[in-house]
C-alpha cells in the first residue's frame, strides 16, 4: 500500500496556484460547474479554466461529465450540452515517510466492531471532540475536512472526513463522527445540536440551529 | 445460465442487554413501528417477518433455551436496496445505538445475507441454518455479509 505514482502526480497537479484555487471552487460548489462558472470565478479567460479543468481531470482529481445547467430559454445553442466538472470519487493520499493509517483504521475498526464497544469509541470521539473545539464553528469544521455549507437554516457537511471506513462500517463509523461533531458543538458551545441525517454522497452528520 | 430471479434474503440476532419492556430498551421499543414502516415502504424491501399476531418479530425466540435473543429476517430485491435502507435512512440513527441496547456476547455471528429464489420465503430454522453456516466456515457465496458478499 505504498505511495502510487499516480498519487504523487494528482498532488503535483495542485502545485499552480490558479489550479489549486479552480479545485477549490469546483469542490465548493458542491455540484458539477461549466467551464464558463469557473473562468469567472477564477477572473481568468475561459481557454486558461479549461486547461487547467482539464488538466485536474487528467490527475484523477476531477471528473467530465456532459449536461446542461439549469433552465434554459429553447433557441440556438440550447441544444448542445455543456462539459461539466465534478469532484472526482477517488481519495488520494501521500504522507511521507510511508505510513498506513488507512489501514490501521481499518484494522481497528473491525476489533472495535467485533468487540461491539460501539459505546467506547463515541465516548472517546465526544471527549476528543470537546477538547479539540474552538469558537469558530466553521473554521474547526474545515480544518476536521467536513466542508460545512448551509442549507435551509442547517449546516450540513459535505465531505465525510472518514469515508473509506464509513463505507465498509457505517453504524460503527457514523456514530463516531456523530460522537466527534457533538463533542466539537459542545467544547466550544455552538449554539447548534448534531444529528444523524444520512444522505448519500454527503456526510451523515447535520447540525441543527438551536431554537430560540 | 441462471434463468431464476433471485432476492437477498437477510437474518440478524442479537442479545439483549436489558428486558424489552424496560426503560433502557424504551427508546429502541417506540422507534419500532416507524423504521418497519419506512423498511417496508422503501424500494426493493420484499417481506420481513412478524410474529404472530404481532406488528413485528419481538415476539420470537429463535433459540430455545435462550430467552434473552431476538431475531429479525427479511427479504430483499437486491444487497443494494437493503444497503439503501438500513445505511441511508433514518435507519442508520438506529442502528448507531445498536450497542445501547443489544450486544452479541456469547454469538460468533449475528447477520447472515444468502440469495433465495424470487418468490421464496425464507423460515427461522432456514435462517439459522445459514447462521450456522457462516460462524463454521466463514463467508461462503451460501452464507455470506454486508462486508463480504457474493453475487446472486
Amino acid at each position: 500500500m505504498g505511495m502510487s505514482e499516480d498519487a504523487i502526480s494528482a498532488v503535483g497537479a495542485l502545485g499552480d496556484p490558479t489550479r489549486r484555487r479552480a479545485y477549490d471552487l469546483v469542490v465548493a460548489a458542491g455540484r458539477a460547474v461549466s467551464r464558463d462558472e469557473v473562468a469567472q470565478g477564477l477572473g481568468v479567460g475561459r481557454t486558461l479554466a479549461a486547461f487547467h479543468l482539464d488538466k485536474l481531470v487528467e490527475a484523477g482529481l476531477l471528473e467530465v461529465g456532459y449536461g446542461r445547467l439549469g433552465a434554459r430559454p429553447p433557441g440556438p445553442g440550447a441544444g448542445r450540452p455543456a462539459k461539466l466538472y465534478r469532484r472526482s470519487e477517488s481519495q488520494v493520499a501521500v504522507i511521507l515517510p510511508p505510513r498506513s493509517y488507512v489501514e490501521v483504521g481499518a484494522l481497528l475498526a473491525e476489533a472495535v466492531e467485533r468487540s461491539g464497544a460501539d459505546l467506547t469509541l463515541q465516548g472517546v470521539a465526544r471527549e476528543r471532540g470537546r477538547a479539540a473545539s474552538g469558537a469558530d464553528m466553521w473554521e474547526v469544521l474545515r480544518e476536521w475536512g467536513y466542508e460545512p455549507f448551509t442549507r435551509d437554516g442547517d449546516i450540513c457537511l459535505r465531505n465525510c472526513p472518514f469515508h473509506a471506513l464509513a463505507q465498509e462500517f457505517p453504524p460503527l463509523i457514523c456514530g463516531m463522527s456523530l460522537a466527534l461533531v457533538t463533542g466539537l458543538a459542545e467544547g466550544a458551545g455552538w449554539p447548534v445540536r448534531a444529528r444523524m441525517r444520512p444522505e448519500k454522497g454527503h456526510c451523515c452528520v447535520i447540525l441543527e440551529r438551536d431554537k430560540r | 445460465m441462471n434463468t431464476v430471479r433471485m432476492n437477498l434474503a437477510q437474518l440478524n440476532i442479537a442479545r439483549l442487554r436489558f428486558a424489552l419492556d424496560g426503560p433502557e430498551l424504551k427508546d429502541f421499543v417506540d422507534g419500532l413501528p416507524e423504521i418497519n414502516a419506512l423498511g417496508d415502504s422503501s424500494p426493493g424491501f420484499i417481506w420481513r417477518l412478524i410474529d404472530e399476531g404481532g406488528a413485528d418479530a419481538t415476539a420470537l425466540r429463535p433459540f430455545e433455551d435462550r430467552d434473552d435473543i431476538l431475531i429479525n429476517m427479511s427479504v430483499w430485491e437486491s444487497l443494494e436496496s437493503l444497503r439503501d435502507f438500513i445505511y441511508h435512512t433514518k435507519h442508520l440513527e438506529y442502528m448507531r445505538r445498536r450497542r445501547e441496547w443489544f450486544d452479541h456476547c456469547g454469538l460468533e455471528a449475528y447477520v447472515v445475507l444468502w440469495w433465495v429464489p424470487e418468490g421464496h420465503i425464507p423460515t427461522v430454522a432456514e435462517g439459522k441454518e445459514r447462521l450456522e453456516h457462516l460462524m463454521k466456515h466463514g463467508p461462503t457465496p451460501g452464507a455470506f455479509t454486508m462486508r463480504n458478499p457474493y453475487p446472486a
